[in-house]
């Protein structure tokens, strides 16, 4: 069928379009799966169109590659542990960034021979496969470490900034190279120093800034995708991949800002090696262990609790657990409130989606500035599996290297019950100024195995 | 204006407006704005479309399976990517 080339510009537009109001969707919950109909609706126009185009001549290969995606796809998005969404959103990215790469490589051969490539193509082949292969391999290893295949703790070696500033420089001598003599092997080269580059970015970061990288990463699958737009001139690519592209880098900023860091900081890596210093003055202060009969007493009869959960939660697979204690409280009357620190978790949003699975009102999860003023009113705080988030040495400690972080005020309640595994500190490696305060009694165990224990004695009373 | 000046225009004002529509979205809900980022970004699918079904393809063998290896892995995306998301916001339907 022919269709003029405006008619593919406007159908194109028309998907864009459907993305906007997808994203603008996810502004409530209650109009974000409509919003999601809207991008598929959009995604489906444009690769219907897309088989419509004059320069697709065969579509063997076209529908292969679409089945076997769809095949792969659906089970593993139906299969997946919502405590696991970090790993499938960091793989899924690696794959956008490995298509970036290919569809750059196949497009400089298609091309090459005819030798339509001008100068500034050719640049942007190169700048779409650089920036796909950094999003590649850094996935790779975000998704390694996620998924415990490799250590969180980040790798560093001597000298490790100074050979990644040579090999962004190789990138941009072979790119150079490559625009004015046309070798493939150039691209080939500047290529595998982008993969290179992409594993040395993300070795060096540690577990607890996760969701600074997977969000950094995302960014990065979207300006991919916008680089391949600039290759075909395909205006669809270019604006979709600005959308995510922004999205991916204000939720980093987000990220950052919660953790009080700079994306530079993270970005270079290290956090968490000068820690020692904190915990060794720690030994002498004492603290109170509680037990869970106590604090399910305390809890029922209190008029209103505030839980803060954190990545432990998600370990420990509490959520459910955590979800009886809140029917359990609630049918006595008790309110029961859910602080989320935007950085608890391994991915922004982590904590939400696993409360919102376990079936808890999300009326009854408030962000950080909504709750804050509410916990000098609460009559008692359960923090599960949360630490550095709830530091007082953030607000009072100018030596702590949490100095600064935005926290969850749980110190400021009548009483705060802390469940925890052991003594040891935190992702940061940071001492726990909390657990020394008057109010605060630690529950040891853990956290599935509490919660369960306090639904019990409550269910017994 | 060259067309690829047309194309920076493009890319400049759809960032605009990405930064002001992720602004909008709910904290709650960032797990499934990456979800769902990532099922748009492989968007992609439509360069790796060009590149599969292109004449150069039927020709070369290199062409056609670079192309069809892109085209799987931008759907492994768009097909996750939408159904994860799905999942999640049906989620928070829930009351």
């Amino acid at each position: 069928m022919l269709l003029s080339p405006d008619l593919f510009a406007f159908a194109y537009l028309v998907a864009t379009i459907l993305f906007i109001f997808g994203l603008k969707g996810l502004s409530h919950p209650k109009t974000a799966l409509r919003g999601n109909t809207f991008s598929m609706a959009g995604m489906a126009l444009a690769i219907g169109v897309t088989l419509l185009h004059p320069d697709v001549k065969s579509y063997g290969a076209i529908c292969c590659g679409l089945a076997a995606g769809a095949i792969i796809g659906v089970p593993l998005a139906l299969r997946i542990k919502m405590t696991a969404m970090p790993q499938l959103v960091a793989a899924l990215h690696s794959f956008v960034g490995l298509a970036a790469v290919l569809v750059a490589a196949g497009t400089y051969l298609m091309e090459a021979e005819s030798g339509h490539l001008s100068g500034v193509s050719l640049f942007e082949l190169v700048v779409g496969s650089a920036i796909g292969a950094v999003t590649f391999t850094g996935s790779l290893v975000a998704f390694g470490k996620l998924q415990a295949l490799l250590g969180s703790a980040p790798l560093i070696f001597r000298g490790q900034h100074a050979f990644n500033a040579l090999l962004i420089a190789g990138i941009v001598v072979c790119s150079g190279l490559f625009i004015a003599e046309h070798s493939v092997w150039l691209f080939v080269a500047a290529t595998v120093l982008s993969l290179l580059l992409g594993f040395l970015l993300v070795l060096p970061i540690g577990g607890s800034d996760m969701p600074v990288v997977v969000s950094m990463l995302n960014s990065y699958s979207g300006w991919a995708a916008s680089a391949t737009g600039f290759t075909l001139g395909n205006q669809l690519l270019i604006a979709t991949g600005a959308l995510v592209g922004s999205s991916g880098a204000i939720l980093s900023y987000i990220m950052c800002k919660a953790m009080n860091r700079s994306l530079v900081s993270v970005i270079l890596g290290g956090f968490g090696t000068s820690a020692e210093q904190a915990v060794a003055d720690a030994t002498k202060k004492s603290c109170r262990a509680a037990s869970t009969e106590d604090a399910a007493f305390m809890f029922e009869n209190a008029s209103s609790l505030i839980v803060v959960p954190g990545y432990g939660m998600a370990v420990a697979q509490a959520q459910h657990a955590v979800k009886e204690l809140y029917e359990q409280l609630h049918h006595r009357g008790v309110e029961v409130k859910f602080a989320i620190h935007p950085v608890a978790g391994r991915m922004p949003g982590h904590m939400n989606v696993l409360l919102a699975e376990s079936e808890i009102p999300y009326e009854s999860v408030l962000e950080l500035d909504e709750v804050n003023p509410e916990f000098s009113r609460a009559d008692a705080v359960l923090v599960i599996g949360a630490n550095d988030v709830v530091n007082p040495a953030a607000r009072t400690n100018k030596s702590s290297p949490l100095y600064g972080m935005p926290i969850l005020e749980a110190y400021k309640s009548k009483a705060v019950y802390v469940i925890k595994r052991s003594m040891n500190p935190g992702y940061s490696g940071v001492e726990n100024d909390l657990f020394y305060h008057d109010n605060c009694s630690l529950i040891f165990g853990d956290a599935k195995k509490v919660c369960e224990g306090l639904v019990n004695c409550l269910k017994s009373n | 204006m060259s067309e690829t000046m047309i194309a920076v225009y493009v890319f400049v004002l759809a960032c605009f407006i990405g930064y002001h529509v992720i602004w909008g979205v709910t904290p709650a809900l960032h797990t499934p704005l990456m979800a769902v980022t990532n099922a748009i970004s492989a968007i992609l699918v439509v360069g790796a479309m060009l590149v599969a079904g292109s004449a150069q393809a039927e020709s070369s063998v290199w062409v056609q399976v670079l192309g069809f290896l892109a085209v799987m892995l931008a759907s492994i995306n768009i097909f996750g990517g939408f159904v994860v998301t799905n999942r999640i916001l049906a989620m928070f339907r829930k009351k």
